[in-house]
């Protein structure tokens, strides 16, 4: 059975996921959703004067907020709806080491969402890009129009799209490790929603910051900062190191409980 | 008879799938311990005050209030008036630290008060002119009616009387001593046959509304009188010019502060005085001026963890059907679809509304007795509201559970249910409240979206007579509490209406 290897793996989790149209719609949701709502934002805010305080880049990107969770979603589905319809015992018979199957499909989630990721950031920069300087982000106001050539415009966009992809996979690993596509999403809102939320209502400053470093949306997100650097709780790459750890660690649970456990 | 046995045959597969109970209790439980991670710091600041802070003054209604101001007064028995004239109302602000430059606070007061006694929160009613609200006779904190429009100069000075008969104060002003016009007259049944009479000024710190915050800064006041004249059974034997000088409260308060090297003072010019203050006399709001303290909604913040848990509970107890083919067999076992639907919805809600209501029961005496412990002040809201903000989280969770229960009919996949559940209420909420969007879009959204409902939890109070940041970012949403919450019912309903027109035209 060994002839089976990664690739042949990675092909059939695609063939599985492009036969479905309903990932296709959520991958345009993806899109769709992430611009509208960062073009919204950026429709809406207004910089009066000089030093009105504000990140251009990071309120062109808000969209990826609402997004992630439709990245989620495309990943829990590939794992939990196979749970749901039982043909995982079809998946695990085909391909027996069930590493491959998690490694394939990590592949093409990663792939996908990148792919997807992509498109809904540089939309949504583009609508940045037309609709600020009309809100007064002009250069008089100290706001240079935004530009991929700007390395931390670069860092925040290029950023953006490994932020979805790592969220997918912290889904991903979430989902192989509890079953159940309900349960999983409820696991998955839960991490990225409540440490921000949690923030809000500590009054303590050094705490705050403590959450904001070991959040997985809040570090995450800390990639999408231009401005105001050094005031951040944490790095822009160091906080989407944590995330990034946050995904291994699920993944890691996800693969030893799909290993050990029957399916 | 069909009905409740349908409902019961719902409430019997409820109970009996583990996983669910489990989630209701675990929906508490993760609630509980969100609140203890949140209420886990200690006050730093706590020094600043006396080891007594950890209570506001309470007003005559129940609500916490700021009761800080220089008052001379004079202790005066049985029915009388007093009348005086006010020549000047200036002040300083403390912008920078060690720096102050002229200027005054909108609601910088300075007049004539009757008052219970020096008690923080006893009863009064009090004629003022204000820095930028003209002449206003306010009483009992909350209520305030406006008089002469603009500030007084010498040359055009404000006239104010108060008098007092019985239990029932009046305030009037005038332009020129001849002509008075009634303000309106207060009720103030506590008030005692001696009462504490004479001339104070308070000013709130000056706020800042830039940034979704806004801070304060200190600002003091100095109103100018001319003679003090007491009419009726007051003018027998009273001294003006003994008024003693008091700050009552001590300290300016949790809206107040004096600028370095400034307190509150009266000094001798003429026939009159010139009165110097700085504080409050008003409820107590949210947002800068109140500086760090918790509010009772910050006690239900485990809601949202509640919420998500119970999103997954509700969203399955209609997919799971789905799934496992088993809406065959409810559907052939009671044809009544649309029966079925309400079934699933009264369980559902049911179970959600007494998560929700022991939730708050739990977290709200837990969070105060926290804040105790770590010496945090805690805004006092009347008991009804109290009661409000906990039924409230109940039926919030109740409403969004028949969504979640709603959208998992529609959308038939549970993960994508529970998401549009989560992010079109929670979502909205902590993008509104986080400050990362400007105050106009997330009042927009939390008038438009579900997450309006979370506006029932609120217990900060808006008064149009104190200034403060009145944003989302600072624990005030757009709609009243009962008006956020129908557009979440709205939505609720909404989705309850498609749920039922695709069931009845699907097949199982």
């Amino acid at each position: 059975m060994s002839a089976i290897g990664l690739r042949q793996t990675v092909h059939a989790e695609w063939t599985k996921l492009r036969t479905d149209t309903g990932h296709a719609w959520l991958l345009l949701g993806l899109v769709s959703v992430t611009a509208s709502v960062s073009a919204a934002v950026a429709a809406t805010t207004r910089c009066p004067a000089s030093g009105c305080g504000q990140d251009p880049v990071r309120l062109s990107l808000t969209g990826v907020s609402l997004g992630q969770t439709i990245a989620a979603i495309v990943a829990v589905l590939i794992i939990g709806h196979e749970y749901g319809t039982g043909l995982i015992h079809t998946t695990l018979t085909a391909v027996p080491r069930r590493t491959t199957v998690l490694a394939a499909k990590a592949a093409v989630v990663s792939g996908t969402v990148f792919t997807a990721g992509t498109a809904a950031v540089l939309a949504s920069v583009l609508a940045g890009r037309s609709l600020l300087p009309g809100n007064g982000f002009t250069p008089a106001h100290g706001y240079a129009a935004l530009s991929l050539t700007d390395g931390p415009t670069l860092r925040a966009v290029s950023g953006s799209v490994i932020y979805l992809v790592l969220v997918a996979l912290l889904a991903l690993g979430i989902a192989t490790a509890v079953r159940d596509a309900a349960v999983a999403m409820g696991v998955v809102l839960g991490l990225l929603y409540l440490f921000p939320l949690l923030s809000h209502v500590v009054t303590d400053p050094g705490l705050r910051r403590h959450l904001a470093q070991i959040g997985p949306m809040p570090a995450g997100l800390a990639v999408q900062a231009t401005t105001d650097l050094r005031h951040l709780p944490i790095g822009p790459w160091a906080g989407l190191g944590v995330l990034a750890l946050w995904a291994a660690v699920t993944l890691l649970i996800g693969g030893t409980v799909l290993r050990l456990r029957d399916a | 008879m069909r009905g409740l046995r349908v409902l019961h045959a719902e409430w019997t597969k409820f109970r009996t799938i583990r996983g669910w109970v489990l989630g209701a209790v675990g929906a508490i439980l993760a609630s509980v311990l969100f609140l203890l991670a949140g209420t886990a710091s200690t006050n730093q600041s706590s020094t600043q005050h006396t080891q007594d802070a950890a209570t506001l003054p309470v007003g005559p209604g129940g609500e916490a209030v700021n009761d800080s101001f220089y008052f001379m007064h004079e202790a005066l028995t049985g029915d009388g008036s007093i009348t005086v004239t006010v020549t000047a109302l200036t002040g300083v602000l403390a912008q920078e630290p060690g720096h102050t430059s002229p200027g005054i606070t909108p609601w910088a007061k300075s007049g004539i008060l009757v008052k219970q006694s020096l008690e923080q929160g006893s009863q009064y009613a009090a004629m003022m002119v204000t820095g930028a609200h003209g002449v206003r006779m306010q009483d009992d904190f909350t209520h305030d009616r406006a008089g002469l429009p603009g500030r007084p100069s010498a040359a055009s000075p404000r006239w104010l009387r108060l008098v007092r008969a019985g239990s029932t104060v009046t305030g009037y002003d005038s332009a020129d001593g001849v002509h008075w016009t009634e303000i309106g007259s207060a009720r103030l049944a506590g008030l005692p046959a001696t009462v504490q009479v004479g001339l104070f000024t308070s000013s709130p710190a000056a706020v800042q509304t830039s940034g979704s915050r806004g801070g304060t800064s200190p600002a003091v006041a100095t109103g100018t009188f001319g003679h003090a004249a007491l009419g009726g059974p007051w003018a027998r034997g009273s001294r003006p010019d003994r008024w003693q000088g008091v700050q009552v409260g001590g300290d300016a308060g949790t809206s107040g502060s004096y600028a370095e090297n400034t307190s509150g003072a009266h000094t001798q010019t003429g026939s009159g005085f010139s009165v110097t203050g700085a504080g409050d006399i008003a409820p107590v709001v949210g947002g800068p001026t109140l500086g760090p303290a918790y509010a009772i909604e910050n006690f239900l913040v485990g809601t949202f963890a509640a919420l998500i848990v119970l999103t997954v509970v509700a969203v399955q107890f209609v997919t799971t059907e789905y799934r496992r083919g088993l809406i065959g067999t409810t559907l052939a076992a009671a044809p009544g679809r649309e029966r079925v639907l309400a079934a699933k919805t009264a369980v559902v809600v049911t179970v959600a509304f007494a998560v929700g209501v022991v939730v708050a029961a739990i977290s709200i005496p837990l969070g105060r007795q926290r804040a105790h412990a770590t010496h945090f002040l805690v805004f006092t809201v009347p008991r009804a509201v109290e009661l409000r903000a906990t039924l409230g989280t109940g039926l919030l969770l109740a409403a969004t559970a028949a969504l979640s229960l709603a959208l998992g009919a529609v959308l038939r996949r549970s993960a994508t249910a529970i998401t549009a559940v989560v992010v079109t209420t929670v979502l909205p909420y902590l993008l509104a409240v986080s400050g990362v969007l400007p105050a106009p879009l997330a009042q927009w959204l939390l008038r438009l979206t579900p997450a309006a409902g979370f506006a029932v939890q609120q217990t900060l109070p808006h008064y149009a007579h104190v200034l403060t940041v009145y944003t989302p970012a600072s624990g005030y949403f757009p709609l009243s509490p009962w008006g956020g919450y129908a557009v979440l019912s709205g939505w609720t309903m909404l989705a309850l209406a498609a749920a039922t027109l695709l069931l009845r035209r699907r097949d199982g």
